[in-house]
C-alpha cells in the first residue's frame, strides 16, 4: 500500500519560503495569487494491507517524526 | 546496449573526431563496443586527458625542496615542517554551474574536497574564484545567487569553513560563468595516500553513495563549447549530498588511521571509469571489475551507465588482503555503502564483467598514455601600443563610483552566507588580503589567496600570467605569510582557435616565469577549455590559488587601520600604469594599452621587506595594492578600520595617475610615528622606494588638502550596500 | 567539571565544542556517539552545532529520535545541565525539551557573522557570570534560526525569565528577537549563536567564555 503524506505549515506560522514564491510569481507577472504556502510531500511504500492499521501507523509516524506538530499540520492519503 | 552499432554519428556525439576513433580502433585491434566507446570518450576528453594543454603544462615549474607531491595526483602536497603537510588543489565546475548554479557549484565544492581528503588530509579551508557576466545581464543575479547558495549549502554542511575568494563581473562571462573551488587540507607527512594500485589479487573496493544515472557525460560536456540549447542538458547535472560527504570524510580518515589502504582515489568526472583507469595506470596493473557488485540506486542500469555515471560522494580503494572486514565495519558505522567490486590483475587491461559476460576489455595504457596530445597551432597575442589614459573631471565621484561599484565593493553579502568560522581556527576572515587559518593545535597558520586579473591576461597574456601568480604571492605576504606553492584553474576559450591558444601559451609563460622567480612552484591544477558561447570566448582566466605559512600566527597583519594618528606609508614606486586598469575600463569604458609590468625582482624585494616587518612585529596593518590602485587600497583600510585618513600625493605625476595606477609590488602600511620613521629608514637603507603619505584618523578620506574629500560614512555605505542592493529580489 | 559532547552523524561543531570545553574547564569532554544508549556520569552535556542528518526533513528532527537522546532526556530530568548550540538547539526543540521551533531564516539565506546580543537574564546557571543586560558579541552561523512559538508560549518564556539571550538587531526573523532560551527548571539552555567560537582574542573575542565559566562556577 502507498501512503502519501502532505506536511504543511499551520495557519499563522510565518512561511518565508511561501512568501518568496508568492513574491517571485508576482514579479514574473502572474497575477491573482493571493497567498503561497510551501510544504512537504512524502511517499511511503507500506507492507501493511489493512487500511485502518496502516493509517494508525502512518499517523504515529507523522506525529513522532515526519511532522513537527508545533508548527506543522499533516494529512494522510492511502491507496 | 552493447549491441548498438557504432556509427559516425555516435562517435561524434561522444565528442571524438574521426581520427581519434581510428586511433581507438588501432589501439584495441578491433572496433569498440558501445560501453568501451563511452569509456574512451571520457578518458580522451579534454577534461580527463588534457590533450590540448599537456604539451604546455609540462613547461611549468613544479619542484622545490618543500614539495612532497606535484601535479599528477589528486592534489598537490607540500611540507610545512613539524611532520605536517598541506594538501591542496583548485578545480573548475564552470559548465555545470551555468546550467544549474546551485547544484553545479555545490558538487564543485564536493569534488574538490574529495580530491584533498582522498590523499589523507582533513580539509581545513575552502576558497573560491568566481566570475559572472556583467551585472546588468538578465542571468547574472540568478547565477550569482545560486552559486553562492550552492557553495555555502555544501561547505557549511560538511563543516569546512569557506574562508575567502574573489568575485568579478565582466560581459565576457555572460554565457560562461566560472566557478573555481579550492580546498586546503592538513595531513601528517608520513600518512599521505596515493592512487597507484598495487598487488595482483588485491581487492578493489567501492565506498560511499550508490551509483545512479547522474551526470552521464559530464566530462564530455565540460569539454564542449556551449550553444543556445545547452540549457536543455539539465538532467546531466549531478546532485550533491554534503551530508554523505561529511560521513565519507570521517569514515575515510578513520580507515586511513589504520594500515589497510594501498591506494585510494575519488570518483570525480567520469566516475568509476576514470578512477579505476588512473589507479591501474599509475600502478602499472590491470583491473577486473564485476559491475553486478556496484551499489546501484536505480533499477536496470547498464554497464555504460555505471561506468560513466558521475554520482557524487563515491571513492574507490585498493585494500590489503584480509582488511576488508575491518574496513567494512568502519563504513557501516558511518552508514555508507561498501562493496568489493573487483580485483587487481596482471593483464594491464580494464576488464568489465556484467551478468557473467565480459562487457568491456581495454588496454589501460591505450586509455591513458595513448590519449591524443595536440600541439595546437597558436598566434601570440599582439603587443598593444601604450595608451594615454586621461583624467576624469570629478575625482570625488570617481572614487565613490569605484569603491561603491560592482568591482571593488564589499563582498560581505557573499561570504556571510558561508560558514567561515567552523573548525575554530579562522583567524584571518574573508575581506582581507589572504585568509589565515591556524594549523590546529600549533602556533603556525596557513595563508591562502585566490587571484587573477583577466583584464591583464587579455591585454597581454604574459604579463597577466605573471601578475596572477605575483598577486597571490603579494596577498599572502601582506598578511605576513611566506608563500610556498600554488594550484591553478586555467579557464580559457576554445583551444582550436589560434588566438585563444595564443592566450593560453602566453599566460603559461608568464606564470612559469613568476613561479621560478618567486620560488613558488605549481603543485596541482586543472584546465577548463571551451568556455565559449556561440564563438565568443571568456577573458583568459588562469585563476591561481596560493598557499603560504606563518610560523607565528600572532605576528600577522590585517588591512584595517588600528589607531587614529598613525602614519601611512607606501612601499614601492607608483608609475604611470593605467593601461588595462579598472579605472580605464570602469570609468572611461575603454580597454587599451599595456597592463602594468610585473618586475619579479622588485616584487620579491618589496615583498620580502614587508613580510619581515610583519614577522618582527613592527607592522600589523598592511594591504597590497591591486585593482583600483592606491586610492582603492586606502579606502579599504579606512573602511575596515572605521576611521578616515588624510594623505598627500606629490610624486610628480598627474593626480589621477597617482590615485588609480595599478603599478605592481606596492603595499600600504600604517604604524605609529616612531615605528614609521624606523621603517622609512630601513627601506631607504635597503634601496626600497618608500613614501610617507599621511595620517590615519578623522571622519573623511582626504587627499591633497581637500582635492578629494569624501565623508567616511558615505564611502562606507556605498562600499557596503552595492551588492545587497544589487541582489535584492534575486531568485 | 566533567562534560560530554554528543556526536550525531553530520555534527560539525563537535570538535569546536570539545576544544572550548577543554580550554576552559581543563578537562577533555567525553565524545558520545549517537548510537550509544548510556555513558559515564558527567556534570554537563553539550549538543553541538552542525548539520546532523544533513538537516534533512527538518533540522534536528532525526537526531531528536536517536538512541542517545533518550538518555539525554533522562539526565535532563535528573537536573543535569544540557546545553544545545545551533543544531543542538534545534534538536532540543525537536525533542520537546525546549518549547517552540526554529524555522528557515526570514530572508531565506544562511547567515554567518558576529552579532551583538544582550544577556536577557543573568540569573541562570549558564549566564550568571555575565552582567545584567550585558551586551556581548557572539557569532551566528545558521540557515534555520528563526525562533517561533505561539504568543502564549512567548509570554510565558518572557514572564518566567526563560529568555536568556536576545539579538540586538533582526538577524533571522526570530520572534521577539530571541537568540536563546532555557527550560522552566533552568537546567537546559538552547541558543543559536556559537559561544564556543568566541573564546580567545585571536578568534575575534572572548565573550563566549563566561557561559562556560558560569556553569563551572555553579557546579563547583
Amino acid at each position: 500500500m502507498k501512503a502519501r503524506i502532505h506536511v504543511t505549515l499551520k495557519n499563522g506560522v510565518l512561511d518565508p519560503q511561501g512568501k518568496a514564491i508568492e513574491h517571485a510569481l508576482s514579479n514574473m507577472g502572474f497575477g491573482g495569487v493571493d497567498e503561497a504556502r510551501q510544504g512537504k510531500f512524502i511517499e511511503l511504500e507500506l507492507s501493511e494491507t489493512d487500511k485502518d492499521k496502516a493509517h494508525e501507523n502512518v499517523d504515529a509516524m507523522c506525529r513522532k517524526l515526519l511532522a513537527n506538530t508545533v508548527i506543522e499540520n499533516y494529512s494522510i492519503e492511502l491507496e | 546496449m552493447n549491441d548498438i552499432k557504432i556509427t559516425p554519428e555516435i562517435v561524434k556525439e561522444h565528442g571524438l573526431t574521426e581520427a581519434e576513433y581510428d586511433r581507438i580502433v588501432s589501439a584495441m585491434g578491433r572496433e569498440p563496443n558501445y560501453t568501451e566507446l563511452g569509456i574512451y570518450s571520457v578518458m580522451w576528453s579534454e577534461h580527463c586527458s588534457y590533450k590540448s594543454s599537456r604539451f604546455h603544462l609540462k613547461k611549468l615549474p613544479t619542484e622545490a625542496p618543500w614539495v612532497i607531491c606535484g601535479p599528477g595526483e589528486n592534489a598537490g602536497v607540500i611540507d610545512i615542517g613539524d611532520g605536517q603537510a598541506v594538501i591542496f588543489k583548485m578545480e573548475s565546475h564552470n559548465h555545470p554551474s551555468y546550467i544549474e548554479p546551485y547544484q553545479g557549484a555545490a558538487t564543485g565544492v564536493g569534488g574538490i574536497l574529495r580530491d584533498v581528503f582522498t590523499m589523507g588530509a582533513r580539509p581545513v579551508a575552502n576558497m573560491n574564484a568566481l566570475r559572472f557576466g556583467e551585472p546588468s545581464h538578465p542571468k547574472t543575479k540568478h547565477l550569482l545567487a545560486g552559486v553562492v547558495e550552492g557553495i555555502g549549502g555544501y561547505g557549511n554542511c560538511v563543516g569546512v569553513p569557506t574562508v575567502g575568494g574573489e568575485t568579478n563581473f565582466d560581459p565576457s562571462y555572460n554565457g560562461n560563468i566560472l566557478v573555481n573551488a579550492m580546498t586546503v587540507g592538513l595531513a601528517d607527512k608520513d600518512k599521505i595516500f596515493y592512487s597507484a594500485a598495487a598487488g595482483v589479487g588485491n581487492p578493489v573496493v567501492y565506498v560511499g553513495s550508490k551509483t545512479g544515472r547522474d551526470g552521464i557525460h559530464g566530462a564530455t560536456m565540460a569539454s564542449a563549447e556551449f550553444t543556445e540549447d545547452s540549457e536543455e542538458k539539465r538532467p546531466t547535472v549531478q546532485v550533491g549530498d554534503p551530508f554523505t560527504e561529511k560521513l565519507l570524510i570521517e569514515a575515510c580518515l578513520e580507515l586511513m588511521a589504520t594500515d589497510a589502504i594501498i591506494a585510494i582515489q575519488d570518483m570525480g568526472a567520469a566516475g568509476l571509469t576514470s578512477s579505476s583507469v588512473e589507479m591501474a595506470s599509475k600502478g602499472g596493473v590491470g583491473f577486473e571489475l564485476n559491475l553486478d557488485k556496484v551499489p546501484q540506486r536505480e533499477a536496470n542500469m547498464t554497464p555504460y551507465e555505471m561506468c560513466l555515471s558521475e554520482s557524487q560522494e563515491r571513492m574507490l580503494m585498493v585494500l590489503k588482503p584480509g582488511r576488508e572486514e575491518m574496513a567494512q565495519a568502519i563504513f557501516e558505522k558511518w552508514e555508507l555503502d561498501f562493496a568489493v567490486i573487483g580485483e587487481i590483475t596482471d593483464t594491464g587491461k580494464l576488464t568489465l564483467t556484467f551478468g557473467g559476460d565480459i562487457v568491456g576489455d581495454m588496454p589501460i595504457a591505450s586509455l591513458v598514455e595513448d590519449a591524443p596530445e595536440y600541439e595546437r597551432p597558436y598566434t601570440p597575442t599582439p603587443t598593444r601600443p601604450t595608451a594615454d589614459v586621461p583624467a576624469v573631471n570629478d575625482l570625488n565621484k570617481a572614487v565613490m563610483d569605484m569603491v561603491g561599484g560592482p568591482h571593488l565593493c564589499s563582498r560581505r553579502w557573499i561570504w556571510e552566507q558561508y560558514d567561515h568560522m567552523v573548525m575554530g581556527d579562522t583567524i584571518g576572515r574573508p575581506g582581507g588580503d589572504a585568509a589565515v587559518v591556524r594549523v590546529h593545535g600549533t602556533d603556525k597558520a596557513l595563508a591562502i589567496s585566490t587571484d587573477v586579473s583577466p583584464r591583464y591576461c587579455f591585454a597581454n597574456p604574459v604579463e597577466g600570467g605573471r601578475q596572477a601568480v605575483a598577486e597571490t604571492w603579494r596577498n599572502i605576504t601582506a598578511v605576513g605569510g611566506m608563500p610556498l606553492a600554488i594550484t591553478n584553474c586555467l579557464n580559457f576559450g576554445n583551444p582550436e582557435r589560434k588566438d585563444i591558444m595564443g592566450q593560453f601559451v602566453g599566460c603559461l609563460e608568464g606564470m612559469g616565469e613568476a613561479c621560478r622567480a618567486l620560488d613558488y612552484p605549481i603543485v596541482s591544477g586543472n584546465v577548463s577549455l571551451y568556455n565559449e558561447t556561440n564563438g565568443s570566448g571568456i577573458l583568459p582566466t588562469p585563476a591561481i590559488g596560493g598557499v603560504g605559512i606563518l610560523k607565528n600566527a600572532d605576528a600577522r597583519a590585517t588591512i584595517n587601520f588600528k589607531a587614529e594618528g598613525d602614519t601611512i606609508l607606501l612601499i614601492g614606486e607608483t608609475k604611470d600604469e593605467l593601461g588595462a586598469s579598472l579605472y580605464q575600463k570602469q570609468l572611461l569604458g575603454e580597454d587599451s594599452g599595456m597592463p602594468p609590468h610585473v618586475d619579479l625582482t622588485i616584487e620579491r624585494r618589496n615583498g620580502d621587506f614587508v613580510r619581515a616587518l610583519i614577522e618582527n612585529g613592527q607592522v600589523s596593518t598592511c594591504h597590497d595594492l591591486s585593482d583600483g590602485g592606491l586610492i582603492a587600497g586606502l579606502a579599504d583600510m579606512a573602511i575596515a578600520g572605521s576611521m578616515g585618513a588624510s594623505v598627500t600625493l606629490n610624486d610628480d605625476q598627474p593626480l589621477h595617475v597617482s590615485l588609480f595606477s595599478e603599478t605592481q609590488a606596492r603595499y600600504l602600511i600604517s604604524a605609529d610615528d616612531a615605528t614609521a620613521e624606523d621603517i622609512r629608514r630601513e627601506a631607504k637603507d635597503a634601496g626600497i622606494p618608500v613614501t610617507i603619505l599621511g595620517k590615519t584618523g578623522g571622519k573623511c578620506l582626504n587627499v591633497n588638502d581637500g582635492t578629494i574629500d569624501i565623508a567616511m560614512s558615505d564611502l562606507t555605505s556605498a562600499h557596503r550596500d552595492w551588492m545587497p542592493n544589487f541582489m535584492k529580489n534575486a531568485s | 567539571m566533567k562534560s560530554a559532547v554528543i556526536v550525531f552523524p553530520g555534527s560539525n561543531c563537535d570538535r569546536d565544542m570539545a576544544v572550548a570545553l577543554t580550554k576552559i574547564t581543563g578537562n577533555k569532554p567525553l565524545m558520545v556517539w549517537h548510537q550509544e544508549t548510556d555513558f559515564d556520569t558527567v556534570d554537563f552535556i553539550a549538543l553541538p552545532g552542525g548539520f546532523s542528518y544533513g538537516d534533512y526533513l527538518r533540522c534536528g528532527a532525526m537526531s531528536a529520535k536517536s538512541n542517545i537522546m533518550k538518555e539525554v532526556i533522562r539526565r535532563a530530568e535528573d537536573g543535569v545541565p544540557i546545553f544545545g548550540v545551533c543544531n543542538g538547539f534545534q534538536v532540543l526543540t525537536e525533542t520537546g525539551l525546549l518549547p517552540g521551533a526554529l524555522m528557515r531564516n526570514a530572508n531565506l539565506s544562511f547567515v554567518c557573522k558576529d552579532v551583538k546580543m544582550t544577556v536577557a537574564n543573568n540569573d541562570t546557571m549558564f549566564t550568571a557570570d555575565y552582567a545584567e543586560d550585558e551586551e556581548i558579541l557572539i557569532p551566528v552561523a545558521h540557515h534555520d534560526g528563526n525562533y517561533f512559538a505561539d504568543e502564549n508560549t512567548l509570554d510565558t518564556l518572557e514572564g518566567e525569565g526563560q529568555v536568556a539571550f536576545r539579538y540586538n538587531e533582526d538577524i533571522n526573523g526570530a520572534q521577539r528577537a530571541i537568540a536563546g532560551i532555557t527550560n522552566k527548571r533552568g537546567n537546559i539552555l538552547g541558543m543559536m549563536p556559537h559561544p564556543e567560537r568566541m573564546i580567545e582574542p585571536a578568534l575575534g573575542g572572548s565573550d563566549g567564555r563566561k557561559l562556560f565559566t558560569s556553569v563551572m562556577n555553579r557546579l563547583s
